[in-house]
């Protein structure tokens, strides 16, 4: 097999920090090539740096063996590399055809020719088996969707090298599988794709060759089917790391959080949550499951005053929390890791150290004078949490928006966590964390439910839901329709539970 | 405390100011670069670029008299200014400052000239506060729009800056008129805010008042507010992500009307000081003052930051002071607005900035280029 793209000594620094040290990477055509690395180690910077994004410091790019310098994305797109990035950057109120020309617009005299776009569009779509509608609005459709539609953004320019950023970061199992479908057609034809990913079952089932990235430095490349997860696991992380969580017996104690009869509307006004009833003890992780778009995401928003209640209660500790406003729930003893970390989790251009704050920035310990913000204090505060965590970040000074993806959630969680709340709503905790980062994470959930505090965790991966949880709840349709003891769930179980199957008897 | 903090602190110090410097520079280089093309545009018009500047600099700083009156615009322009960049650093753009600032100046004038009998240091204060609070509620009823029904503050701010200006022509035309002319009754001498040449007669000839003060310290004010204080955390916090406010349990609508009510009450006092100050009275208006919109460009060169506000705001007072000198010297009075644009265009753009940047990218590129020539 040829090489179609050959990277040579790159080297990046960013302020305070080498983000890629002297990387070397050959991609061979037609084949999946698969970027792992720690949170942080460089991965998004490199692949930025092949689609033009950043200069490297040094180093050389030869594509198709001829030596290029790619100052900027449109010298990438001409030299058909593509990408899409770990953070869409779709136009919500435009249709996917439009969203594909955009930039590239083919032109009837002056006048857009939408025809033939819409015509281009889905003649691609078919041919890769994207089955994307160029008609419907960005806003109207899921994520998985969306990604296709960049990816056949990328297409449409001509693309014959992807790169793909944490793709399967954002999708349900169900899309997981149909981008794999997708990026097989896509290799069948000839294209070759870069990938980059945490998850180390997806390493094994997609990919041919996977090269290790660690603090900025390669580690190995190695051919898929000569390793195994744990091999990749340790290289990734240069230790050993515990894939299976370890957990004592729970205590469970009187409850935290009681929801009942809970109903609210999602953004389109349709009913999203129809009468939702359950409570977390203290002491429990009560894990819910459910295909995306159930209403999990309603529900939590529901709770934590973000979002309207039509009906029914919530109540933390016995006390009413209805349709209370967001601040009083947060002072309430509530902690909320949100799905989505750059819409919810952060002031992108905020600190990190401002950011260490939200939503607890009215707490005693932070303030001065009553009014005013004690700022080395919040420092010193962010500080801690950057060690305690191990965010990797050069300091507590930079924007929220220079860290990378998996450290950005990170630094939430060691927020959230340590405001040691009664209750901790995890939602997608993990989501974009490497293997290193899942582990203690999961260990600082279970931490917390040891010390007595109720968790509530939603996730779209079954496999993280069935090893925390103590009890689990099935989401479908608005619903809940079924709680069943984590120690009797099975994958099979909860998998009829969440296409809206009955429960068996035995419960 | 230990010696380790401490040295963690003065590090920190340092770099601030090192951050400071590097703010400042660009901005700085660029004021510089704009005024060289601007010297190089007069130039091409067919006239001496150091007439023209230097005309400039004898209308706005020649003599104690110039620049107290540069002063006297620098007063409204810190205020006007500082209206629009608080409300951008909640992400919202205060086009009704010219507005906020004719209801301060006709309030002004109704407390002014309406209580009598005062005391009057307490007279001027109830008229400055009753100026500003004018203003602020012009602004923040905008910002009420915005939060309850989602309306768009430069629609609304358009709009109620029209409607300021007739109220206020209204008033001078009926309530408050003076004997049929085309301004309004004068306010009373207990209102009259102190003036330099009260007690400096080098100023003599100078409208120059303590509202230069007044306004440099409600600007250290707002930069306190806004950096150091919750609530300056929490208009921050809107400004840049709504969205992630409310989740950190800010309340967002509330710090719309909040950020816009402040905006206002900045405008609103610089209108109050120029009557209190400089006018005592209202004129009946034509058009817009124009301050309100030159906060706009003060700023953007201002990078919205308080501080920055009172150097740019000084510099524009200067070049709007100059302009007419240079007009006398025989250049046209468009190059001053020229400079003005160019400025904007250099600092508000980041230009300088931007082509640091690819200076440095294209450094790269040769050297990578080299690099692999030598293979
Ligand atoms: N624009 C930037 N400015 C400053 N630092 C940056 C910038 N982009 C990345 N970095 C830093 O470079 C390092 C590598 O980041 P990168 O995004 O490449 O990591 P990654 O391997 O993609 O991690 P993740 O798996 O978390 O997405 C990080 O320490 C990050 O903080
Ligand atoms: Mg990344």
């Amino acid at each position: 097999m040829p090489t179609v793209i050959e990277m040579k000594g790159i080297s990046k620094s960013f302020p305070g920090i080498k983000a890629n040290d002297n990387i070397s990477l050959s991609v061979e055509q037609g084949e999946i090539h698969v970027l792992l690395g720690e949170n942080g180690a460089g991965k998004s910077t490199l692949m930025n740096i092949l689609y033009g994004l950043y200069n490297p410091d040094e180093g050389q790019i030869l594509v198709k063996e001829k030596p290029v310098v790619i100052s900027n994305p449109n010298v990438a797109i001409e030299l058909g590399i593509g990408m899409v990035h770990q953070h869409f950057m779709l136009v919500q109120p435009f249709t996917v055809a439009e969203n594909i020309v955009l930039g590239s617009e083919p032109s009837k005299g002056i006048t857009l020719d939408m025809n033939k776009a819409i015509k281009d569009v889905e003649e691609i779509s078919k041919k890769y088996e994207l089955k994307v509608d160029p008609n419907s609005k960005i806003q109207d459709i899921s994520v998985g969707m969306q990604q296709r539609v960049e990816i056949l953004k990328t297409l449409y320019r001509g693309a014959e090298i992807l790169i793909l950023d944490e793709p399967t970061a954002v999708l349900t199992p169900q899309e997981i599988e149909e981008l794999g479908i997708i990026m097989k057609s896509l290799v069948s034809q000839g294209k070759t794709i870069i990938l980059i990913t945490h998850k180390l079952k997806e390493v094994m089932a997609m990919s041919d060759r996977v090269t290790i990235i660690r603090r900025g430095k390669v580690i190995d490349t190695l051919n898929t089917k000569n390793t195994d997860i744990d091999e990749l696991a340790e290289k990734m992380v240069g230790r050993k790391v515990n894939l299976t969580v370890d957990k004592k017996e729970s205590k469970a104690g009187t409850p935290v959080l009681e929801v009942k009869g809970l109903k609210a509307l999602d953004n389109r006004d349709l009913e999203a949550v129809k009468g939702v009833s359950f409570e977390v003890n203290g002491g429990e992780i009560l894990g819910i499951a459910g295909v995306d778009g159930n209403g999990q995401h309603e529900l939590i928003e529901a709770i934590t005053g973000l979002r309207k209640i039509q009906a029914g209660e919530v109540l933390i500790n016995g006390k009413e929390i209805t349709s209370k406003p967001p601040r009083d729930i947060i002072s309430s003893g509530v902690a909320h890791i949100p799905e989505d970390r750059h819409k919810r989790g952060l002031v992108l251009d905020f600190p990190l150290y401002e950011n260490s704050i939200l939503g607890n920035h009215r707490a005693k310990t932070f303030s001065k004078h009553k009014f005013s913000l004690n700022y080395p204090k919040i420092r010193e505060h962010a500080r801690r949490l950057i060690k305690e965590f191990d965010v990797r970040t050069p300091n507590e000074k930079v924007k929220a928006r220079a860290l990378s993806g998996g450290n950005q959630q990170k630094l939430i969680i060691a927020r959230e966590i340590d405001r040691d709340p009664y209750l901790c709503i995890a939602a997608q905790p993990t989501r974009g964390l490497d293997v290193g980062a899942i582990e203690f994470v999961h260990k600082r959930l279970i931490e917390q439910r040891d010390s007595g505090k109720a968790v509530l965790l939603i996730s779209l991966e079954l496999d993280e839901v069935m090893s925390l949880s103590d009890r689990i709840a099935v989401m479908y349709d608005g619903k809940i329709v079924g709680v069943i003891d984590a120690k009797d769930a099975t994958e099979k179980k909860l998998g009829i539970l969440m296409a809206g199957g009955e429960a068996q008897h035995e419960e | 405390m230990d010696l380790q903090k401490i040295n963690v602190q003065k590090s920190e110090r340092k770099e601030n100011l090192d951050n400071l410097i590097k703010q400042l520079a660009y901005p700085l280089i660029a004021i510089i670069t704009s005024f060289v093309v601007g010297g190089l545009l007069v130039a091409a018009f067919g006239s001496n670029p150091i007439v023209a500047y230097s005309a400039m600099l004898r209308g706005s700083l020649g003599d104690i008299t110039s620049i107290g009156e540069t002063l006297v615009i620098t007063t409204y322009l810190i205020l006007t200014g500082l209206s629009i960049a608080f409300g951008f650093r909640c992400g919202l753009f205060n086009i009704g400052a010219e507005g906020q600032f004719v209801m301060g100046a006709i309030t002004a004038v109704w407390i002014g000239w309406g209580l009598k009998g005062l005391p009057p240091f307490l007279h001027v204060t109830l008229t400055l506060v009753g100026g500003a609070l004018a203003g602020g509620f012009w602004g923040g009823f905008v910002g009420w729009l915005k939060a309850r029904l989602g309306s768009h503050e430069v629609i609304n701010g358009i709009m109620m800056n029209y409607i300021a200006v007739q109220l206020s022509n209204f008033w001078v035309r009926t309530s408050l008129n003076q004997d049929g002319k085309a301004f309004s009754v004068e306010i009373a001498d207990s209102a009259k805010l102190w003036r330099f040449s009260e007690t400096f007669s080098v100023f003599s000839k100078t409208r120059l008042s303590g509202g230069l003060f007044v306004a440099i310290l409600v600007a250290l004010v707002a930069y306190y507010v806004l950096n150091k204080t919750q609530k300056g955390f929490e208009i921050r916090a809107v400004g840049f992500n709504q969205h992630a406010a409310e989740y950190g349990g800010i309340n967002v609508k509330n710090n719309i009307i909040l950020a816009m009510f402040s905006a206002g009450l900045f405008a609103g006092l610089a209108g109050a000081i120029m009557t209190s100050a400089m006018q005592y009275r209202v004129n009946q208006l034509m058009g817009f003052t124009g301050f309100g919109m030159d906060g706009i460009a003060v700023a953007l060169v201002g990078n919205n930051h308080p501080i920055g506000v009172i150097i740019s705001a000084l510099l524009f007072g200067i070049l709007q002071k100059g302009g007419p000198m240079m007009q006398i010297e025989g250049i046209a009075k468009e190059v001053v607005f020229i400079v003005q644009g160019i400025l904007i265009l250099f600092v508000a753009a980041n230009f300088v900035r931007i082509m640091h940047d690819k200076y440095k990218i294209n450094k790269e590129l040769k050297n990578s280029l080299n690099k692999r020539e030598g293979k």
